[in-house]
């Protein structure tokens, strides 16, 4: 009696426990758990390295390129603001389209061939990125044009056109700033733009400009750049000045030509 | 034609009556004859092609710029009935549903949607459009061109100053007919011209806000605006306008067209092609080719690209908003007027932001349009004049028409200050401070340059009409010295540089009492700073003497 009691408890201790599935759920969990978090693990490093060589490229470049006017904290010197909050869609804008850095000191940073290869560009707006987060690269699905076009020109001539002209032919600001053309800018350049304000640019946030408004705007731009002007040439779609001169010089001047020819006399 | 038709009517009958056995006229012959004289015997027209058609043309290019106006003002009238076939002068507001993408569904008044259907859904709607606008720019810019070639030779002078006042209405309604037409389609553009106007009306102390109410039937811009400013732009003012150039026309014919000095051209004749059938037959054919040009400017350069503009709404200004041209010396007045003047009185703004251009251009326009009488005046000259001035020789003539010239320039050039400021990459502050300042120096700049060069050229006319031109052949005389040969000019040509009138300055007479009157003085001394400076026109004794001391 005694053995088979003693037999019974042996048994209930052995693997017939009801400890035992709740160790054998444990053993299960961590295992998977582990392995799970073993690879993850070693995935994330391989991202972390790839971006810490980003960012050590970039902060390179930067050191070697920026921060002479933007101070290596990216706090801004005098010759130059502060970088905190700009982002990376900033950085990608000014530094793709040859902004920065500038040749000169001026009233604007004006467009020139750009001075770094993309995977440089890259590096440069990564490191910043980081060491001062603000709005980010736009995803692909706002740049690829499809919105409505009447739409974001109504939108366009509310919020743009009183510096860039209606048909995005650019214009005078006070002091030697200008807001400039916009034909043949790429739609990513035009959503950093207005997403993050560059030079005396306002900033369109989201709240201002939904991201599917500014696709719309971008589809209006797509637009002008693709379609001619339905009228022949364009003038620089500059207005009545372009026109008036163009009637003086060649309307009236052809004009003025013929007469002479017509009133010549006879050799 | 009619003139040769009629003239072959009568041959006809000549021969007819007189000489059986002469030349038998062909049936094509016998039917104009016949045709002529069916309608002159109901109409009596032969008389006035007899005196018309016989009119005298002289034959320069500058002559030719009021002919210009004319036919660039045909093509207007022709564009423009074809135009409001389609046209729908109307502020109901409507939702776009035309091929233009880019405002498809977009709501917009029935004046604008209507002038898109023209641009893009009717067949030939946007090269009219075009054409019609272009024709526009051409007529005020010929008409401007053709006032400046009067002025600067003088052909305003009697009897001709009604016909330059005359001419000068013609001008106004010019360009009144250009901004109405501008403000018609309800594009941004115009929109925010109306909006200029509206506010320079609104300026006007005390009735001001009442006109701009009277004129816009309300607040603006209100619902009324376009259909008045359509009926104002096809109705009343061509009306008046075709009458004005009636009677500009009729003027012409009765004073006769003026010429430039020559041989043989006197002040009592006119040396020229007849207008029938010469002067005629030029005139047609240099009609088709000004049309010609503008269709031609029409069919490949865009102008007023309202599809850009958009419909208009009182909130957006694009920048580069600009009249056309011809109001561009406006634009550019208010935008040279410095900031801060206004002030308060009683309660009441008085804007002289907006007062000083209005009183300043007011004075200009209006001392252009009594000019040929202040001239008059000043130089107390009663003559009839119809031998046409050369600029030189009329110095101080020619340079206040410089000083004009260049005041209008400089307020045609404010007009575009932005456009300066970003493509010569300068601030449009500076631009605006320069063309201030040039606004006040640049005339008096330009008339003192302009007076010194006209002397100078007229001293060079004078040279070479007394010495000849330097051949640059040296002959060696038997006494061992040296000259150079001087060509001198044959007769025909000597006779353009030497004549012309003197003047000089008047002299100031006591009237009857004895007293010589303020106004009197005031008239002497402009009359000497008219004609203090000038070179007296080379004499037949000056010309005698010299070549007896050259030989």
């Amino acid at each position: 009696m005694a053995k088979s009691t003693s037999s019974t408890q042996k048994r209930r201790s052995g693997r017939r426990s009801p400890l035992a599935s709740i160790a054998l759920i444990v053993v299960g969990l961590l295992s998977t758990g582990g392995a799970y978090a073993l690879f993850t693990t070693a995935a994330t490093a391989e991202t972390t390295v790839a971006h810490e060589q980003l960012t050590e490229e970039g902060s390179k470049l930067f050191a070697a390129n920026c921060a002479t006017c933007h101070g290596l904290d990216l706090a801004g010197t005098e010759a130059g603001p502060s970088l905190i909050g700009v982002g990376e869609a900033s950085v990608e804008f000014q530094v793709a389209t040859g902004r920065m850095p500038m040749a000169q000191s001026g009233p604007q940073a004006e467009e020139k061939p750009v001075q770094f290869t993309e995977e440089q560009i890259e590096a440069l707006y990564t490191y910043v990125g980081a060491q001062a987060p603000g709005p980010g690269i736009p995803d692909e699905e706002y740049l690829a044009a499809d919105g409505d076009a009447a739409l974001g020109a109504e939108l366009f001539r509310i919020n743009c056109a009183m510096c860039h002209n209606v048909a995005g032919a650019g214009g005078a600001l006070t002091e030697g700033k200008f807001a400039p053309s916009l034909t043949g800018v790429s739609a990513q350049h035009i959503y950093e733009a207005m997403v993050t304000g560059p030079q005396n640019m306002p900033v369109f946030n989201d709240e201002n400009i939904s991201p599917e408004d500014k696709a719309n705007i971008i589809t209006y731009l797509t637009y002008l750049d693709e379609n001619p002007s339905p009228g022949g040439l364009s003038l620089g779609n500059l207005g009545p000045v372009s026109e008036g001169l163009f009637i003086w010089i060649f309307g009236l001047g052809a004009i003025v030509a013929i007469t002479v020819w017509l009133t010549a006399k006879s050799n | 034609m009619t003139s040769t038709d009629t003239h072959a009517g009568t041959t006809t009958g000549a021969t007819g009556n007189a000489a059986p056995s002469a030349v038998v006229p062909t049936r094509g012959a016998r039917f104009t004859g016949a045709a002529a004289n069916y309608i002159d015997e109901r109409t009596s027209i032969s008389g006035l092609v007899k005196e018309v058609g016989r009119k005298i043309f002289p034959d320069h290019w500058s002559f030719m710029l009021g002919e210009v106006a004319l036919y660039s003002f045909v093509v207007i009238l022709l564009s423009g009935t074809f135009l409001t076939f389609f046209f729908e002068a109307s502020m109901v507001p409507v939702e776009y549903d035309g091929s233009y993408v880019p405002l498809k569904g977009i709501e917009m008044s029935a004046a604008m949607a209507s002038s898109l259907d023209i641009s893009f859904d009717i067949r030939g709607g946007l090269l009219m459009r075009q054409v019609h606008h272009w024709a526009a720019l051409l007529f005020v810019a010929s008409i401007g061109l053709h006032m400046l070639r009067v002025f600067f030779t003088g052909a305003y002078r009697k009897p001709r100053e009604i016909n330059w006042l005359i001419g000068f209405v013609l001008f106004i309604l010019a360009m009144a007919e250009g901004f109405t037409g501008y403000s018609l389609p309800d594009d941004l553009l115009s929109g925010n011209g109306l909006r200029i106007i509206d506010g320079m009306v609104k300026g006007i102390p005390v009735a001001g806000t009442w006109v701009s109410y009277l004129l816009f039937g309300g607040e603006f811009p209100g619902t009324e605006i376009i259909s008045r400013l359509y009926v104002l732009h096809i109705l009343i003012l061509p009306a008046i306008l075709v009458a004005a150039l009636g009677v500009h026309l009729l003027l012409l014919i009765i004073n006769k067209h003026t010429q430039f000095a020559g041989p043989g051209k006197t002040n009592d004749n006119v040396v020229g092609a007849p207008i029938m059938p010469v002067f005629a037959a030029k005139a047609g054919g240099f009609f088709f080719i000004v049309f010609g040009v503008i269709v031609l400017i029409a069919a490949t350069v865009t102008i007023n690209p309202i599809w850009n503009y958009g419909p208009y709404d009182p909130s957006p200004v694009s920048a580069g908003t600009q009249p056309d041209w011809y109001i561009g010396f406006a634009d550019g007045a208010l935008r040279l007027v410095p900031p801060g003047l206004e002030f308060v009185i009683f309660g009441f703004t008085v804007s002289m932001n907006i007062l000083i251009p209005l009183v300043g251009l007011g004075l200009f326009i209006a001392v252009v349009a009594f000019y040929p009488f202040i001239e008059a005046w000043m130089t107390g000259d009663k003559r009839e004049h119809h031998i046409a001035d050369r600029p030189r020789n009329a110095p101080t003539r020619t340079a206040i028409g410089a000083a004009g010239v260049t005041f209008y320039a400089v307020l045609w050039a404010a007009a575009s200050s932005d456009l300066i400021a970003t493509h010569f990459y300068v601030s449009i502050e500076s631009v605006i401070h320069t063309l201030q300042a040039l606004l006040f120096i640049a005339p008096v700049v330009a008339y003192q340059v302009t007076k010194r060069v006209c002397l100078a050229l007229q001293k060079k006319d004078r040279e070479i009409a007394l010495h000849g031109f330097e051949s640059g052949r040296i002959v060696r005389l038997p006494g061992g010295e040296y000259i150079e040969v001087h060509e001198q000019l044959d007769d025909y040509e000597r006779w353009k540089l030497v004549s012309y009138n003197e003047y000089k300055p008047l002299m100031i007479r006591p009237d009857a009492n004895g007293k010589i009157s303020v106004l009197q003085r005031v008239r002497g001394g402009l009359s000497t700073w008219f004609f203090e400076d000038r070179i007296s026109p080379v004499t037949s004794t000056d010309i005698e003497r010299s070549h007896d001391s050259s030989h």
